[in-house]
């Protein structure tokens, strides 16, 4: 190497987002001044994305025991739940929010071929993915060159890849208009005791790189992650990397054919911080240490500094530790998948990493020293409640002016773009490959995904309304947990775990720090009230854009991945209305709650009230008491209230099937409140009228409120005996509505 | 019946195809690796949907110069039976063994929905059991609109080439039953010996009651029944 490298100061570290705390630190570690690429070594470990310095203190208070866990949160690269009949389910979210902010298109796709990586490296195969999307007001130029971007970028990934997306969400605000959302979350089938762990053992064996070739795409990937964005993120558009979704699936299959083999020790994916991050944590994982020849690793272009080559984020790539003596075993394996597979080191007694070019040392360290749980720096943050908070609790729903034309608001309220349908997003993914999507032609709140030959389903869903959590960062976490929930149970399955995303701004920012460990104990409380475990995920800090002078954070928005078991297929309960002359019925308690809904702010242009009422007890109760009702047999059809309160959810079980309902408002409660309202902790379900009395009593066991609220009619909507039209006036307004902004 | 189903680097419906016609279907079927050229003595050949090779350049032009392509075009030519489907009918028209080509949808985006096709006549295997009626099928593709020289598009619709259209749920063809831009609303075409078949709807992913859609296997059992007879 020809080339000087920066003089190793203090500054040339701060220039790598490390603080002068930090740089003193690896002086002590390695007892002497760090050349210039251990420099980057650290910078790159022990940046946020990697080392999880501002937030791993309060992550680990997360419940992460649960009867059906397999690994521990973060042991692995994603949480492993014991599924029954000798299956296990590896599932993981994660998010890739500031590549797609800069460039939609690669930042997303690569977003998706991450997450998969993080599922098949376990020997899982991916079955389904799910994603969690938000985005600024649709009407935006910058937000439909966004999101086109992201949705096409997940597609052409996707879709090749050839993992079915089986749900997810889409949201719209203003907060997130500079600074989008695009959270990733894949689950893949694997049988128990066939995990591969991220783990390096054995001196003497060799250690592999396989998959695409090494490029300069993605280098400093995770320290770019690490800090806001503002006008001059345009300038780390080097730090985005390329996705090729041929070379993933080409991958899939020769690792799950590697895990078959028998001759595995250990693997990693490559992502964020490449090479080194994968060298670092098997290593640390196994306890033993690596020598590298980074001379042999296969490079996509020339004139690669060694630095360059360590911190590279090219996607499509593992790090693989093999038993000695089956070499000619690998290679077979890669060679009939047309793969690279280089011999790049072996593992070392000690504890020593040791990277070498063309024969000479040029970086050694600790492998301990640079990983979250060694030496990665570890941060407790001062916190201060925000001073919106307080203002929010003047909000008094009397201020609120009543609609007189109620049928009005109903269509506008069906047509908002966090309402309206998103088919004409959804269909732009393959959502059928896997032939494993029981929800296609039978909609319902959770994804249900068959497991072939067996007579059990997975259910699964992404949740999170950032709204309430801006509104009330502990209660608003609580509830998106209990939405992850509800989804499962009205789908006919039981919650079994959790992953989370946690998307917040700058961890330095006191309030938004707050917001992050109220976050974590609402999430904390819900996650042991319905006994799932937080089984891991990722912490996206930084989701703010700086302009000028002026800080734009997005709302706090901890994205919950959760899924279910379905024990019995006879149990899946879907969205629609069946029959003209069912019985519909409200479960859970009717409040005159308007705080913090999609009517409150689009209708009425009220941004600040506080959160919804709320009680985890209660929506235990109504979970606990759902779940029975389904395995009694007696439900017909089931949807939980969210978005767009009552009329939304009816609305929802409606347009399916072409059926109308026929409800009465009851006296004591404004009717906007009741109709749009979005109390919390209900669902709607059908009943068969033959099956009424039983409803009734099995209902009683528990004490769980619910109501009468009318019935199915063939095709009228009626409300207090007012004709308000037929389904499909909704259903023409609710299926264009976005397509229609988005698309002009 | 043996049947192969070939798989192809970037395939990716292969194992979708094989669940459709082993565990569903009960036929004996066999993976034929792409870089081999046995087909082992199959009876019919599938070609199953995904990118084959990436489907970097145009959907399917690098899939019919593999060894096992070779074999297939021989197997074709002499009569034997040969099924693709989505990116398995891209192959099959690139490799010549079916007449047209599959552009870029009309939207310019990827498609995956539901739709409906009806059986354009009843003069072979595929179609000659099915009622005149819409079986509601999946369809998933960027590259599925179906185009002919205006010579040749006579050519096979005089000669009953066309297998299945597209429809609306009436069975009414119209252009806004079309979701590609296909002329004629093709969905599915044979070659003249009626031996090869390609159609872009997925009838694997609507086999399997679980799913809540049995139409494609509808397709399947009408298919089988039709080639007992002849065989």
């Amino acid at each position: 190497m020809n080339t000087t490298y920066p003089t190793v100061n203090f500054d040339a570290a701060k220039e790598l987002g490390l603080n002068e705390e930090e740089f003193l630190k690896i002086h002590e570690i390695l007892g002497r001044e760090p050349n210039f690429t251990e420099l980057c070594m650290y910078s790159a470990m022990w940046s946020e994305h990697c080392s999880y310095k501002n937030s791993i203190i309060w992550l680990k208070t997360l419940p992460k025991d649960g009867p059906h866990m397999l690994v521990k949160a973060g042991e692995e690269n994603a949480g492993l739940v014991d599924i029954g009949e000798g299956l296990a389910c590896a599932f993981k979210i994660e998010s890739h929010n500031h590549p797609s902010a800069l460039e939609p298109y690669q930042g997303a796709a690569t977003g998706v071929g991450g997450i998969n990586r993080d599922i098949f490296t376990m020997g899982a195969r991916p079955i389904a993915q799910l994603n969690s999307l938000r985005f600024g007001n649709p009407k935006e130029a910058r937000t439909k060159w966004l999101l086109k971007g992201v949705v096409k970028g997940i597609g052409d990934y996707g879709n090749a890849f050839g993992v079915p997306i089986v749900g997810g969400e889409v949201y719209f605000d203003e907060c997130y208009h500079q600074n989008p959302l695009v959270n990733a979350f894949s689950a893949g089938i694997m049988e128990v005791g066939n995990m591969i762990s991220a783990t390096s053992k054995g001196p003497g064996n060799p250690v592999y790189i396989v998959g695409s070739a090494t490029g300069k795409d993605g280098i400093h990937g995770a320290s770019f992650a690490s800090k806001d964005l503002s006008e001059d993120s345009a300038n780390d558009i080097p730090a985005v990397q390329v996705g090729d979704p041929f070379q993933e699936k080409l991958l899939l299959e020769a690792t799950l054919e590697l895990a078959q083999s028998g001759i595995i020790v250990g693997m990693q994916d490559m992502g964020a911080a490449g090479i080194i991050c994968s060298t670092a944590e098997m290593s640390a994982a196994g306890k033993c240490g690596m020598d590298i020849q980074l001379d042999k690793v296969p490079l996509r272009q020339d004139q690669m500094e060694p630095w360059e080559i360590l911190l590279s984020e090219s996607q499509e790539r593992m790090l693989v530790v093999v038993q000695k003596g089956k070499e000619k075993e690998m290679k077979a394996i890669f060679d009939k998948w047309d793969l690279n597979c280089a011999h790049i080191g072996e593992v070392t007694e000690g504890d020593t990493l040791q990277f070498f070019w063309n024969g000479e040392k040029i970086a050694h360290a600790p492998a301990e020293s640079l990983v979250l749980g060694g030496g990665a720096p570890i941060y407790y943050r001062e916190y201060r409640k925000a001073a919106y908070y307080d203002q929010l609790q003047n909000f008094d729903i009397s201020e609120v002016e009543e609609p007189k034309d109620l049928r009005k608001v109903a269509t506008f309220m069906i047509g908002l773009p966090n309402i309206a349908s998103r088919k004409f997003i959804i269909e732009q993914y393959d959502s059928m490959v896997g032939t494993v999507n029981m929800s296609t032609n039978n909609p319902t709140d959770a994804a249900v995904v068959n497991i072939k030959g067996t007579n059990r389903a997975l259910a699964m869903t992404v949740d999170c309304n950032s709204r309430y959590v801006f509104a009330d960062p502990e209660v608003g976490t609580m509830i998106a947990v209990s939405e992850a929930a509800r989804n499962i149970v009205c789908s006919g399955g039981l919650p079994s775990a959790v992953t989370n995303c946690l998307n917040f701004g700058n961890p330095y920012n006191k309030e938004v720090y707050w917001q992050f460990v109220s976050a974590i104990k609402g999430m904390s409380a819900a996650c042991e009230m319905f006994k799932t475990p937080v089984t891991g995920g990722n912490v996206s800090f930084y989701n703010q854009t700086v302009l000028k002078e002026k800080t734009e954070p997005v709302f706090p928005t901890p994205t919950i991945g959760m899924i279910g078991i379905i024990e019995d297929k006879k149990f899946i309960t879907t969205i629609p209305f069946k029959e003209k002359g069912d019985l519909i019925f409200l479960l859970g308690q009717v409040r005159e709650d308007i705080n913090s809904s999609q009517y409150l702010v689009h209708y009425h242009g009220i941004e600040n009230s506080p959160v919804p009422t709320f009680s985890l007890e209660a929506e235990n109760a109504l979970q606990e008491q759902l779940k029975m009702t389904i395995r009694a047999g007696l439900i017909k059809s089931a949807h939980d209230v969210s978005e767009g309160g009552l009329f939304c959810c009816l609305m929802e079980k409606s347009m399916p099937s072409g059926m109308g309902f026929d409800i009465t408002i009851p006296a004591e409660i404004r009717p906007d409140a009741y109709l749009f309202g979005e109390g919390q902790s209900r669902v709607i379900v059908t009943v068969k009228q033959e099956d009424e009395a039983d409803f009734i009593d099995n209902m009683m066991l528990n004490g769980v409120a619910f109501d009468l609220l009318g019935h199915v009619t063939k095709g009228s909507i009626r409300v207090d005996d007012e004709d308000w039209g037929d389904v499909s006036e909704y259903k023409a307004i609710y299926d264009t509505a976005l397509e229609n902004i988005i698309n002009t | 019946m043996k049947i192969g189903v070939i798989i192809f680097p970037g395939s990716n419906c292969d194992r979708d195809m094989m669940y459709a016609l082993e565990n569903v279907m009960g036929h004996e079927v066999v993976e034929l690796w792409h870089k081999d050229a046995d087909l082992q003595n199959v009876e019919m050949v599938v070609l199953p949907g995904g990118f084959s090779y990436g489907d970097y350049l145009r959907s399917g032009a690098i899939a019919r110069f593999s060894p096992i392509m070779q074999s297939v075009i021989e197997f074709a030519n002499t009569g034997g039976l040969v099924l693709g489907v989505c990116n398995g009918f891209q192959v099959l028209c690139e490799a010549g063994l079916l007449p047209g080509v599959l552009l870029h949808n009309n939207s310019h985006t990827f498609i995956c929905k539901n739709v409906f096709i009806s059986p354009a006549n009843h003069a072979s295997a595929i179609n000659s059991g099915l009622k005149p009626k819409a079986y509601k099928i999946p369809i998933a593709h960027g590259e599925g609109r179906y185009f002919i020289s205006d010579e040749d598009l006579k050519k096979i619709e005089d000669n009953n080439q066309v297998i299945f259209r597209y429809c609306n749920e009436n069975g009414e063809i119209n252009e806004a039953a079309n979701p590609n831009g296909s002329l004629n609303n093709i969905a599915g075409v044979c070659n003249e010996g009626k031996n090869v078949f390609g159609m872009m709807p997925h009838p694997e992913r609507a086999a399997d009651e679980n799913l809540g859609n049995t139409d494609g296997q509808d397709i399947f059992i009408a298919f089988f029944e039709a080639l007992k007879l002849t065989v």
